[in-house]
Protein backbone atom coordinates (compact mmCIF):
# COMPACT_ATOMS: atom_id res chain seq x y z
CA UNK A 1 0.00 0.00 0.00
CA UNK A 2 1.55 3.46 -1.16
CA UNK A 3 1.81 5.26 1.52
CA UNK A 4 3.72 8.54 0.23
CA UNK A 5 2.20 9.41 -3.95
CA UNK A 6 4.17 12.04 -5.85
CA UNK A 7 2.68 13.43 -8.99
CA UNK A 8 4.76 15.70 -10.94
CA UNK A 9 6.47 17.39 -8.47
CA UNK A 10 8.08 20.25 -9.68
CA UNK A 11 10.31 23.36 -7.88
CA UNK A 12 11.52 26.19 -9.95
CA UNK A 13 13.57 28.92 -8.71
CA UNK A 14 12.82 32.24 -10.40
CA UNK A 15 16.00 34.32 -9.23
CA UNK A 16 16.46 37.82 -11.36
CA UNK A 17 19.61 35.86 -13.47
CA UNK A 18 18.49 32.40 -13.69
CA UNK A 19 15.85 29.83 -13.52
CA UNK A 20 16.68 27.09 -11.64
CA UNK A 21 14.59 24.07 -11.60
CA UNK A 22 15.32 22.34 -8.26
CA UNK A 23 13.14 19.65 -8.34
CA UNK A 24 11.90 19.30 -12.45
CA UNK A 25 8.86 16.63 -12.49
CA UNK A 26 9.38 13.53 -10.29
CA UNK A 27 6.48 11.87 -9.79
CA UNK A 28 7.58 8.31 -7.11
CA UNK A 29 5.21 5.83 -4.02
CA UNK A 30 6.86 4.76 -1.34
CA UNK A 31 5.51 2.05 0.68
CA UNK A 32 4.47 1.52 4.29
CA UNK A 33 7.43 0.51 5.97
CA UNK A 34 9.95 1.47 3.39
CA UNK A 35 14.22 2.20 4.21
CA UNK A 36 14.79 4.32 1.83
CA UNK A 37 17.56 7.07 0.46
CA UNK A 38 17.11 9.87 -1.92
CA UNK A 39 20.94 9.99 -3.44
CA UNK A 40 22.77 12.50 -5.65
CA UNK A 41 25.48 15.27 -5.60
CA UNK A 42 25.42 18.49 -4.31
CA UNK A 43 22.71 20.68 -5.59
CA UNK A 44 20.71 18.03 -7.24
CA UNK A 45 17.41 18.83 -5.24
CA UNK A 46 17.47 16.11 -2.60
CA UNK A 47 16.83 18.53 -0.12
CA UNK A 48 14.32 20.25 -2.14
CA UNK A 49 12.63 17.14 -3.04
CA UNK A 50 12.38 16.47 1.01
CA UNK A 51 11.41 19.40 2.31
CA UNK A 52 8.28 19.25 -0.31
CA UNK A 53 7.81 15.87 0.65
CA UNK A 54 7.76 17.45 4.34
CA UNK A 55 5.12 20.32 3.57
CA UNK A 56 7.91 22.45 3.93
CA UNK A 57 8.78 23.59 0.90
CA UNK A 58 6.01 24.68 -1.41
CA UNK A 59 5.98 23.00 -4.92
CA UNK A 60 5.62 25.20 -8.07
CA UNK A 61 3.48 22.37 -9.39
CA UNK A 62 2.72 18.77 -8.88
CA UNK A 63 1.03 16.67 -6.09
CA UNK A 64 2.10 15.23 -2.99
CA UNK A 65 -0.49 13.14 -1.60
CA UNK A 66 0.38 11.37 2.09
CA UNK A 67 -2.40 8.53 2.84
CA UNK A 68 -4.95 10.01 0.87
CA UNK A 69 -4.27 13.55 1.50
CA UNK A 70 -3.34 16.04 -0.70
CA UNK A 71 -0.96 17.97 1.44
CA UNK A 72 -0.37 21.24 -0.70
CA UNK A 73 -4.44 21.51 -0.99
CA UNK A 74 -4.05 22.15 2.77
CA UNK A 75 -4.78 25.30 4.70
CA UNK A 76 -1.11 26.46 6.72
CA UNK A 77 -2.59 25.95 9.83
CA UNK A 78 -4.05 22.37 8.98
CA UNK A 79 -0.58 21.97 7.27
CA UNK A 80 0.95 22.44 10.75
CA UNK A 81 -1.23 19.84 12.25
CA UNK A 82 -0.36 17.47 9.48
CA UNK A 83 3.31 17.53 9.97
CA UNK A 84 2.85 17.40 13.87
CA UNK A 85 0.61 14.22 13.47
CA UNK A 86 2.18 12.74 10.27
CA UNK A 87 5.98 13.43 10.02
CA UNK A 88 8.82 13.30 11.69
CA UNK A 89 12.45 15.68 11.15
CA UNK A 90 15.78 14.30 11.87
CA UNK A 91 18.05 17.60 10.58
CA UNK A 92 21.52 16.71 9.81
CA UNK A 93 22.41 19.40 12.82
CA UNK A 94 20.44 18.13 15.20
CA UNK A 95 18.46 20.92 15.74
CA UNK A 96 17.80 20.37 19.61
CA UNK A 97 16.38 23.46 21.71
CA UNK A 98 19.65 23.89 23.78
CA UNK A 99 17.94 25.28 27.09
CA UNK A 100 15.79 21.52 27.12
CA UNK A 101 16.85 18.57 28.12
CA UNK A 102 17.34 15.24 26.04
CA UNK A 103 14.03 13.96 28.12
CA UNK A 104 11.86 17.96 27.33
CA UNK A 105 12.90 18.17 23.73
CA UNK A 106 11.47 14.25 23.09
CA UNK A 107 8.31 15.71 24.73
CA UNK A 108 8.31 18.84 23.27
CA UNK A 109 6.38 17.30 20.44
CA UNK A 110 4.11 15.33 22.41
CA UNK A 111 3.23 18.70 24.58
CA UNK A 112 2.32 20.10 21.35
CA UNK A 113 0.26 17.16 20.70
CA UNK A 114 -1.41 17.68 24.08
CA UNK A 115 -0.79 14.24 25.43
CA UNK A 116 -1.17 13.97 28.55
CA UNK A 117 1.45 14.10 31.26
CA UNK A 118 2.44 10.84 32.39
CA UNK A 119 1.88 9.47 28.67
CA UNK A 120 3.97 12.31 27.70
CA UNK A 121 6.96 10.96 30.49
CA UNK A 122 6.70 7.17 29.94
CA UNK A 123 6.82 7.54 25.73
CA UNK A 124 9.82 9.93 26.31
CA UNK A 125 11.51 7.53 28.81
CA UNK A 126 10.72 4.56 26.36
CA UNK A 127 11.65 5.93 23.47
CA UNK A 128 14.99 7.04 25.11
CA UNK A 129 15.87 3.58 26.04
CA UNK A 130 15.14 2.55 22.76
CA UNK A 131 17.45 4.82 21.04
CA UNK A 132 20.19 3.56 23.84
CA UNK A 133 20.20 7.01 25.91
CA UNK A 134 17.88 6.63 28.53
CA UNK A 135 20.54 7.48 30.75
CA UNK A 136 21.27 11.04 29.59
CA UNK A 137 17.34 11.88 29.95
CA UNK A 138 18.48 14.97 31.82
CA UNK A 139 21.37 15.85 29.75
CA UNK A 140 21.04 18.97 28.10
CA UNK A 141 22.45 19.24 24.22
CA UNK A 142 25.69 20.90 24.86
CA UNK A 143 26.50 18.00 27.38
CA UNK A 144 25.94 15.35 24.65
CA UNK A 145 28.10 13.86 21.59
CA UNK A 146 27.19 14.42 18.11
CA UNK A 147 26.12 11.03 18.08
CA UNK A 148 23.65 11.11 21.62
CA UNK A 149 22.25 14.29 19.85
CA UNK A 150 21.18 12.76 16.87
CA UNK A 151 20.04 9.71 18.53
CA UNK A 152 17.63 12.90 20.69
CA UNK A 153 16.99 13.96 17.20
CA UNK A 154 15.21 10.00 16.18
CA UNK A 155 13.47 9.84 19.42
CA UNK A 156 12.27 13.36 18.69
CA UNK A 157 10.83 12.25 15.79
CA UNK A 158 8.98 9.31 16.72
CA UNK A 159 7.68 10.78 19.20
CA UNK A 160 4.64 11.80 17.75
CA UNK A 161 3.68 8.42 16.50
CA UNK A 162 4.29 9.72 12.25
CA UNK A 163 3.55 7.59 9.51
CA UNK A 164 7.28 8.51 7.94
CA UNK A 165 10.42 10.18 9.19
CA UNK A 166 12.22 12.80 6.65
CA UNK A 167 16.07 12.18 7.62
CA UNK A 168 17.92 14.93 6.01
CA UNK A 169 22.02 14.27 5.69
CA UNK A 170 21.10 13.01 9.08
CA UNK A 171 25.02 11.27 9.09
CA UNK A 172 27.00 14.33 7.79
CA UNK A 173 28.21 15.38 11.20
CA UNK A 174 28.90 12.31 12.66
CA UNK A 175 32.16 9.97 13.03
CA UNK A 176 32.07 6.64 11.36
CA UNK A 177 30.97 4.76 14.67
CA UNK A 178 28.47 7.25 15.50
CA UNK A 179 26.79 6.80 11.76
CA UNK A 180 26.87 3.09 11.66
CA UNK A 181 25.36 2.67 15.19
CA UNK A 182 22.88 5.54 14.03
CA UNK A 183 21.76 3.90 10.83
CA UNK A 184 21.87 0.42 13.22
CA UNK A 185 19.50 2.75 15.05
CA UNK A 186 17.10 3.85 12.47
CA UNK A 187 16.91 0.22 11.24
CA UNK A 188 16.00 -1.21 14.63
CA UNK A 189 13.36 1.51 14.94
CA UNK A 190 12.12 0.95 11.24
CA UNK A 191 11.71 -2.77 12.05
CA UNK A 192 9.93 -2.03 15.92
CA UNK A 193 7.71 0.66 14.63
CA UNK A 194 7.11 -0.31 10.97
CA UNK A 195 7.62 3.53 10.49
CA UNK A 196 8.92 4.81 6.61
CA UNK A 197 12.30 6.28 6.69
CA UNK A 198 13.38 8.46 3.68
CA UNK A 199 16.73 10.12 3.76
CA UNK A 200 18.74 12.10 1.59
CA UNK A 201 22.33 11.62 1.64
CA UNK A 202 25.30 11.17 -0.19
CA UNK A 203 27.04 9.08 2.54
CA UNK A 204 27.65 5.61 1.07
CA UNK A 205 27.34 4.24 4.62
CA UNK A 206 23.54 5.17 4.42
CA UNK A 207 23.18 3.90 1.13
CA UNK A 208 24.85 0.49 1.97
CA UNK A 209 21.87 -0.09 4.32
CA UNK A 210 18.94 1.53 2.38
CA UNK A 211 16.23 -1.08 0.91
CA UNK A 212 15.83 1.68 -1.80
CA UNK A 213 17.75 3.63 -3.31
CA UNK A 214 16.45 6.51 -5.03
CA UNK A 215 19.39 8.67 -7.42
CA UNK A 216 18.37 12.41 -8.14
CA UNK A 217 20.30 14.32 -10.45
CA UNK A 218 19.32 17.89 -11.92
CA UNK A 219 16.04 17.61 -10.21
CA UNK A 220 15.13 14.20 -11.70
CA UNK A 221 15.39 10.14 -10.97
CA UNK A 222 18.07 8.53 -12.60
CA UNK A 223 16.95 5.58 -10.86
CA UNK A 224 15.16 3.70 -8.44
CA UNK A 225 16.72 0.15 -7.10
CA UNK A 226 15.61 -1.98 -4.70
CA UNK A 227 17.51 -3.91 -2.68
CA UNK A 228 17.18 -7.01 -0.14
CA UNK A 229 19.36 -6.24 3.11
CA UNK A 230 19.59 -8.08 6.54
CA UNK B 1 8.89 66.86 46.51
CA UNK B 2 5.04 68.80 45.96
CA UNK B 3 2.97 66.80 47.98
CA UNK B 4 5.85 67.76 50.86
CA UNK B 5 5.60 71.27 50.26
CA UNK B 6 1.57 71.11 50.29
CA UNK B 7 1.60 69.30 53.44
CA UNK B 8 3.94 72.04 54.72
CA UNK B 9 1.85 75.11 53.41
CA UNK B 10 -1.39 73.33 54.85
CA UNK B 11 0.16 72.96 58.39
CA UNK B 12 2.13 75.98 58.30
CA UNK B 13 0.14 78.64 56.54
CA UNK B 14 -3.46 77.59 55.60
CA UNK B 15 -4.89 74.42 57.30
CA UNK B 16 -7.10 72.41 55.26
CA UNK B 17 -10.34 74.23 55.69
CA UNK B 18 -11.15 77.87 56.12
CA UNK B 19 -14.23 79.83 56.81
CA UNK B 20 -14.34 83.67 56.00
CA UNK B 21 -17.39 86.16 55.85
CA UNK B 22 -18.34 85.98 51.81
CA UNK B 23 -16.37 88.88 50.02
CA UNK B 24 -13.70 89.15 52.77
CA UNK B 25 -10.86 87.20 50.48
CA UNK B 26 -11.20 89.63 48.05
CA UNK B 27 -11.46 92.63 49.75
CA UNK B 28 -9.86 91.90 53.00
CA UNK B 29 -12.29 94.60 54.77
CA UNK B 30 -12.00 94.69 57.86
CA UNK B 31 -15.55 94.75 58.36
CA UNK B 32 -15.94 91.74 57.04
CA UNK B 33 -15.84 89.70 59.82
CA UNK B 34 -18.07 86.38 61.00
CA UNK B 35 -19.92 87.86 64.26
CA UNK B 36 -20.41 84.71 65.70
CA UNK B 37 -17.14 82.86 65.16
CA UNK B 38 -16.76 81.85 68.65
CA UNK B 39 -20.02 79.76 68.53
CA UNK B 40 -19.48 78.25 65.29
CA UNK B 41 -15.89 77.47 66.48
CA UNK B 42 -17.11 75.36 68.96
CA UNK B 43 -19.70 73.64 66.67
CA UNK B 44 -17.21 72.86 64.54
CA UNK B 45 -14.95 71.42 66.65
CA UNK B 46 -17.42 68.76 67.24
CA UNK B 47 -17.66 67.34 63.52
CA UNK B 48 -15.98 63.74 63.76
CA UNK B 49 -12.47 64.06 62.23
CA UNK B 50 -12.09 67.73 63.17
CA UNK B 51 -8.97 67.84 65.78
CA UNK B 52 -8.52 71.46 65.62
CA UNK B 53 -10.44 74.83 65.32
CA UNK B 54 -9.01 78.20 65.79
CA UNK B 55 -10.60 81.82 64.85
CA UNK B 56 -8.14 84.55 63.73
CA UNK B 57 -8.23 88.46 63.62
CA UNK B 58 -6.64 89.06 59.90
CA UNK B 59 -5.88 92.77 59.19
CA UNK B 60 -3.06 94.31 56.15
CA UNK B 61 -1.05 96.17 58.32
CA UNK B 62 2.73 97.74 58.38
CA UNK B 63 5.29 96.95 61.24
CA UNK B 64 8.04 99.41 61.90
CA UNK B 65 10.98 99.09 63.95
CA UNK B 66 12.84 102.23 64.84
CA UNK B 67 14.92 101.39 61.47
CA UNK B 68 12.33 100.50 59.13
CA UNK B 69 8.67 99.50 58.04
CA UNK B 70 7.01 96.58 55.91
CA UNK B 71 3.50 96.07 54.73
CA UNK B 72 2.34 92.60 56.78
CA UNK B 73 -0.31 90.21 57.69
CA UNK B 74 -1.07 90.42 61.49
CA UNK B 75 -3.41 87.64 62.63
CA UNK B 76 -4.28 88.09 65.87
CA UNK B 77 -4.52 84.09 67.33
CA UNK B 78 -5.15 81.79 70.33
CA UNK B 79 -1.95 80.74 70.76
CA UNK B 80 -2.73 77.40 72.09
CA UNK B 81 -6.12 76.74 69.86
CA UNK B 82 -3.71 78.04 67.08
CA UNK B 83 -1.17 74.95 67.99
CA UNK B 84 -4.05 72.17 67.04
CA UNK B 85 -4.09 73.87 63.78
CA UNK B 86 -0.57 74.97 62.67
CA UNK B 87 2.84 74.12 63.33
CA UNK B 88 4.26 77.93 63.82
CA UNK B 89 5.24 76.79 67.81
CA UNK B 90 6.76 74.12 66.03
CA UNK B 91 9.17 76.68 63.82
CA UNK B 92 9.83 78.73 66.73
CA UNK B 93 13.67 79.36 66.16
CA UNK B 94 14.44 82.34 68.74
CA UNK B 95 12.55 83.08 72.03
CA UNK B 96 9.45 81.37 72.89
CA UNK B 97 5.66 81.43 71.42
CA UNK B 98 4.02 83.39 73.11
CA UNK B 99 5.95 83.23 76.11
CA UNK B 100 8.60 85.62 77.96
CA UNK B 101 6.29 88.82 76.99
CA UNK B 102 3.28 89.79 79.57
CA UNK B 103 2.18 93.04 77.24
CA UNK B 104 1.27 92.62 73.40
CA UNK B 105 3.81 89.42 72.52
CA UNK B 106 4.18 88.91 69.18
CA UNK B 107 5.70 86.21 67.32
CA UNK B 108 7.41 86.92 64.16
CA UNK B 109 9.23 85.38 61.08
CA UNK B 110 13.17 85.45 60.59
CA UNK B 111 12.93 87.43 57.53
CA UNK B 112 10.83 90.19 58.82
CA UNK B 113 13.02 89.88 61.89
CA UNK B 114 16.43 90.72 59.52
CA UNK B 115 14.70 93.29 57.34
CA UNK B 116 12.99 95.21 60.26
CA UNK B 117 16.47 94.31 61.99
CA UNK B 118 14.37 93.09 65.46
CA UNK B 119 15.30 90.74 67.86
CA UNK B 120 13.57 88.97 71.20
CA UNK B 121 12.02 91.18 72.96
CA UNK B 122 13.03 94.19 70.62
CA UNK B 123 9.94 96.35 70.10
CA UNK B 124 8.23 97.30 67.11
CA UNK B 125 5.08 99.66 66.01
CA UNK B 126 1.94 97.82 63.80
CA UNK B 127 -0.37 100.37 62.45
CA UNK B 128 -3.82 99.15 61.55
CA UNK B 129 -6.98 100.54 60.70
CA UNK B 130 -9.68 99.84 63.08
CA UNK B 131 -13.19 99.42 62.75
CA UNK B 132 -14.52 102.74 62.67
CA UNK B 133 -11.90 103.54 59.82
CA UNK B 134 -9.56 105.26 61.85
CA UNK B 135 -5.62 104.43 61.84
CA UNK B 136 -4.47 103.29 65.38
CA UNK B 137 -1.52 101.87 66.32
CA UNK B 138 0.05 99.36 68.65
CA UNK B 139 3.36 98.71 70.40
CA UNK B 140 4.89 94.59 70.39
CA UNK B 141 7.86 92.74 71.91
CA UNK B 142 9.28 89.81 69.75
CA UNK B 143 8.54 87.28 71.91
CA UNK B 144 9.81 84.57 69.22
CA UNK B 145 11.00 84.38 65.91
CA UNK B 146 10.06 81.30 63.60
CA UNK B 147 11.35 79.83 60.74
CA UNK B 148 9.56 78.23 58.06
CA UNK B 149 10.89 76.79 54.75
CA UNK B 150 8.79 79.91 52.60
CA UNK B 151 10.59 82.94 53.12
CA UNK B 152 8.11 85.36 51.78
CA UNK B 153 5.85 83.62 54.68
CA UNK B 154 8.09 84.54 57.17
CA UNK B 155 8.07 88.11 55.65
CA UNK B 156 4.69 89.06 55.63
CA UNK B 157 3.22 87.14 58.33
CA UNK B 158 3.29 88.40 62.28
CA UNK B 159 1.38 87.12 64.74
CA UNK B 160 -0.02 88.17 68.17
CA UNK B 161 -2.29 87.36 70.13
CA UNK B 162 -6.58 87.59 69.68
CA UNK B 163 -7.40 89.55 72.66
CA UNK B 164 -4.71 92.48 71.82
CA UNK B 165 -5.60 92.81 68.54
CA UNK B 166 -8.98 92.72 69.58
CA UNK B 167 -8.77 95.48 71.94
CA UNK B 168 -6.49 97.66 69.45
CA UNK B 169 -9.19 97.54 66.64
CA UNK B 170 -11.84 97.75 68.59
CA UNK B 171 -13.24 94.06 67.45
CA UNK B 172 -16.46 92.45 68.82
CA UNK B 173 -15.77 90.04 71.32
CA UNK B 174 -15.90 86.76 69.80
CA UNK B 175 -15.96 87.75 66.31
CA UNK B 176 -13.17 86.94 63.92
CA UNK B 177 -12.41 87.37 60.05
CA UNK B 178 -11.26 83.82 59.66
CA UNK B 179 -11.82 80.08 60.89
CA UNK B 180 -9.12 77.74 60.16
CA UNK B 181 -10.04 74.18 60.62
CA UNK B 182 -7.62 71.12 61.33
CA UNK B 183 -8.68 67.49 60.04
CA UNK B 184 -7.00 64.27 61.14
CA UNK B 185 -7.07 62.11 57.43
CA UNK B 186 -6.44 64.03 53.82
CA UNK B 187 -8.85 61.68 52.60
CA UNK B 188 -11.95 63.02 54.98
CA UNK B 189 -11.24 66.24 53.81
CA UNK B 190 -15.00 66.07 51.34
CA UNK B 191 -17.08 64.59 54.31
CA UNK B 192 -15.81 66.80 56.94
CA UNK B 193 -16.52 70.06 54.39
CA UNK B 194 -19.45 68.81 53.61
CA UNK B 195 -20.15 69.06 57.27
CA UNK B 196 -18.88 72.50 58.25
CA UNK B 197 -20.98 73.62 55.34
CA UNK B 198 -23.64 72.19 57.13
CA UNK B 199 -22.80 73.80 60.68
CA UNK B 200 -22.13 77.03 58.63
CA UNK B 201 -25.15 77.56 56.95
CA UNK B 202 -24.06 78.94 53.05
CA UNK B 203 -24.24 82.44 53.46
CA UNK B 204 -20.33 82.08 54.48
CA UNK B 205 -17.59 81.29 52.13
CA UNK B 206 -16.04 77.71 53.36
CA UNK B 207 -12.94 76.97 51.17
CA UNK B 208 -10.95 73.48 50.97
CA UNK B 209 -6.98 74.33 50.71
CA UNK B 210 -7.28 73.74 46.75
CA UNK B 211 -9.42 76.42 46.97
CA UNK B 212 -7.65 78.64 49.00
CA UNK B 213 -4.49 77.80 47.43
CA UNK B 214 -4.83 76.86 43.55
CA UNK B 215 -1.56 76.78 42.48
CA UNK B 216 -1.16 74.31 44.99
CA UNK B 217 -3.24 71.63 43.30
CA UNK B 218 -2.21 72.83 39.52
CA UNK B 219 1.45 71.84 41.31
CA UNK B 220 0.00 68.60 42.72
CA UNK B 221 -1.46 67.78 38.78
CA UNK B 222 1.74 69.59 37.05
CA UNK B 223 3.66 67.25 39.12
CA UNK B 224 1.73 64.39 38.64
CA UNK B 225 2.03 65.45 34.86
CA UNK B 226 5.48 65.47 35.11
CA UNK B 227 5.88 62.15 36.37
CA UNK B 228 3.56 60.56 34.00
CA UNK B 229 5.69 62.18 31.13
CA UNK B 230 9.03 60.49 32.52
CA UNK B 231 7.19 57.44 33.11
CA UNK B 232 6.01 57.68 29.13
CA UNK B 233 9.67 58.31 28.45
CA UNK B 234 10.94 55.64 30.52
CA UNK B 235 8.61 53.13 28.80
CA UNK B 236 9.34 54.42 25.36
CA UNK B 237 13.33 53.80 26.22
CA UNK B 238 11.95 50.16 27.61
CA UNK B 239 10.03 49.43 24.72
CA UNK B 240 12.93 50.46 21.74
CA UNK B 241 15.52 48.28 24.57
CA UNK B 242 13.07 44.87 24.51
CA UNK B 243 12.35 45.63 20.11
CA UNK B 244 15.79 45.85 19.96
CA UNK B 245 16.49 42.67 22.49
CA UNK B 246 13.56 40.64 20.96
CA UNK B 247 14.64 41.13 17.42
CA UNK B 248 17.92 39.88 18.39
CA UNK B 249 17.05 37.22 19.79
CA UNK B 250 14.26 36.23 17.16
CA UNK B 251 17.53 36.80 14.53
CA UNK B 252 19.55 34.32 16.95
CA UNK B 253 17.02 31.46 17.03
CA UNK B 254 15.74 31.58 12.90
CA UNK B 255 16.61 28.09 13.14
CA UNK B 256 15.04 27.04 16.01
CA UNK B 257 12.04 29.07 15.45
CA UNK B 258 12.04 27.28 11.50
CA UNK B 259 12.25 23.63 13.32
CA UNK B 260 9.40 24.22 16.16
CA UNK B 261 7.21 25.16 12.35
CA UNK B 262 8.61 21.98 11.08
CA UNK B 263 7.58 19.42 14.15
CA UNK B 264 4.45 21.23 13.98
CA UNK B 265 4.72 24.42 16.29
CA UNK B 266 1.81 26.82 14.99
CA UNK B 267 1.65 30.53 14.05
CA UNK B 268 -0.24 31.36 17.72
CA UNK B 269 1.99 29.30 19.68
CA UNK B 270 5.30 30.87 18.36
CA UNK B 271 3.68 34.48 18.91
CA UNK B 272 2.97 33.60 22.47
CA UNK B 273 6.44 32.14 22.91
CA UNK B 274 7.60 35.53 21.55
CA UNK B 275 5.47 37.83 24.01
CA UNK B 276 5.54 35.54 26.94
CA UNK B 277 9.20 36.00 26.60
CA UNK B 278 9.42 39.51 26.02
CA UNK B 279 6.82 39.97 29.25
CA UNK B 280 9.32 37.86 30.88
CA UNK B 281 12.48 39.86 30.48
CA UNK B 282 10.45 43.35 31.08
CA UNK B 283 9.24 41.70 34.39
CA UNK B 284 12.46 40.60 35.31
CA UNK B 285 14.37 44.35 34.51
CA UNK B 286 10.63 45.86 36.04
CA UNK B 287 10.96 43.93 38.96
CA UNK B 288 14.40 44.36 40.02
CA UNK B 289 13.63 47.75 39.51
CA UNK B 290 10.74 48.47 40.98
CA UNK B 291 12.52 46.46 44.44
CA UNK B 292 15.64 48.84 44.31
CA UNK B 293 13.32 51.40 43.83
CA UNK B 294 10.82 50.73 46.76
CA UNK B 295 13.81 50.17 48.83
CA UNK B 296 15.88 53.59 48.02
CA UNK B 297 12.20 55.73 48.54
CA UNK B 298 11.35 53.27 51.75
CA UNK B 299 15.17 54.87 52.86
CA UNK B 300 14.55 58.25 51.57
CA UNK B 301 11.72 58.71 53.63
CA UNK B 302 13.40 58.38 56.24
CA UNK B 303 17.04 60.06 55.48
CA UNK B 304 15.98 62.96 53.46
CA UNK B 305 17.59 64.03 50.00
CA UNK B 306 19.98 67.23 50.98
CA UNK B 307 19.52 70.04 49.02
CA UNK B 308 20.61 72.63 51.65
CA UNK B 309 23.30 73.86 49.16
CA UNK B 310 20.75 75.98 47.27
CA UNK B 311 18.57 75.95 50.66
CA UNK B 312 18.27 80.06 49.99
CA UNK B 313 16.75 79.51 46.42
CA UNK B 314 14.23 76.78 47.54
CA UNK B 315 12.96 78.67 50.35
CA UNK B 316 12.55 81.84 48.19
CA UNK B 317 9.95 79.86 45.84
CA UNK B 318 8.69 77.61 49.15
CA UNK B 319 10.46 74.46 49.33
CA UNK B 320 12.16 72.62 52.08
CA UNK B 321 16.20 71.99 51.43
CA UNK B 322 15.93 68.69 52.52
CA UNK B 323 13.18 66.46 50.18
CA UNK B 324 11.74 63.14 51.75
CA UNK B 325 10.87 60.41 49.33
CA UNK B 326 7.37 59.16 48.70
CA UNK B 327 6.36 55.28 48.11
CA UNK B 328 2.92 55.47 46.83
CA UNK B 329 1.82 51.71 46.51
CA UNK B 330 -0.59 51.83 43.91
CA UNK B 331 1.73 53.24 41.56
CA UNK B 332 3.84 49.96 42.02
CA UNK B 333 1.29 47.82 40.73
CA UNK B 334 0.16 50.91 38.18
CA UNK B 335 4.37 50.65 36.66
CA UNK B 336 4.00 46.99 36.66
CA UNK B 337 1.50 46.46 34.22
CA UNK B 338 2.85 49.13 32.32
CA UNK B 339 6.32 47.41 32.37
CA UNK B 340 3.81 43.96 31.52
CA UNK B 341 1.82 46.27 28.54
CA UNK B 342 5.07 47.39 26.98
CA UNK B 343 6.53 43.95 26.94
CA UNK B 344 3.39 42.81 25.40
CA UNK B 345 3.78 45.39 22.49
CA UNK B 346 7.35 45.22 22.11
CA UNK B 347 7.05 41.91 21.21
CA UNK B 348 4.49 42.10 18.24
CA UNK B 349 7.20 43.25 15.64
CA UNK B 350 9.58 40.73 16.79
CA UNK B 351 6.92 38.10 16.70
CA UNK B 352 5.24 39.47 13.41
CA UNK B 353 9.70 38.50 12.21
CA UNK B 354 9.58 35.40 13.62
CA UNK B 355 6.60 34.48 11.69
CA UNK B 356 7.22 35.45 8.50
CA UNK B 357 10.19 32.86 8.71
CA UNK B 358 9.78 29.93 5.95
CA UNK B 359 10.39 27.16 7.79
CA UNK B 360 12.86 25.93 4.76
CA UNK B 361 14.55 28.72 4.78
CA UNK B 362 15.34 29.11 8.47
CA UNK B 363 16.16 25.07 8.39
CA UNK B 364 18.69 25.62 5.79
CA UNK B 365 20.56 27.93 7.79
CA UNK B 366 24.52 26.99 9.20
Amino acid sequence: MNVIEIKGLTKIYNTSEVIVKAVNGIDINFEKGEFTAIVGPSGSGKTTFLNMLGGLDKPTSGKVIIGGVDVWKLSSRQLIDFRMNNIGFVFQSYNLIPVLTAGENVEFIMHLQGKPKKERKQRTKDLLEAVGIGNRINARPSKLSGGQQQRVAVARALASKPEFILADEPTANLDSTATNSLLELMSKMNKKYNTTFIFATHDQRVIDKAHRIVTIEDGKILSDECFERD
Amino acid sequence: MADQRIQKVINTEISYIQIHQAGFEETNDINDYILNAGDLQKSIGNIAGVIGVCKRIVIQSMAASAETASGVLISGINPEQEKSVTSINDKIIDGAYFEGIKRNPAVIGKKLAEKLNLRIRSKFVITVQDLQNNITSGAFRVAGIYSTDNSVFDETNVFVRYSDLQKLTNFPAGAAHEIAININKGEELPAISEAVKKVAGDKLSIKIWKELRPEMNYLTEAMDLYMYIFIVIILLALLFGIINTMLMVVMERTKEIGMLMAIGMNKIKIFSMIVLESVMLSLTGGIVGIVIGAIASKYGETHPIDLSAWAQGYQQLGYDAFVYTQLDPSMLVDITLLVILTGVIAAVYPAYKALRNDPADALRIE
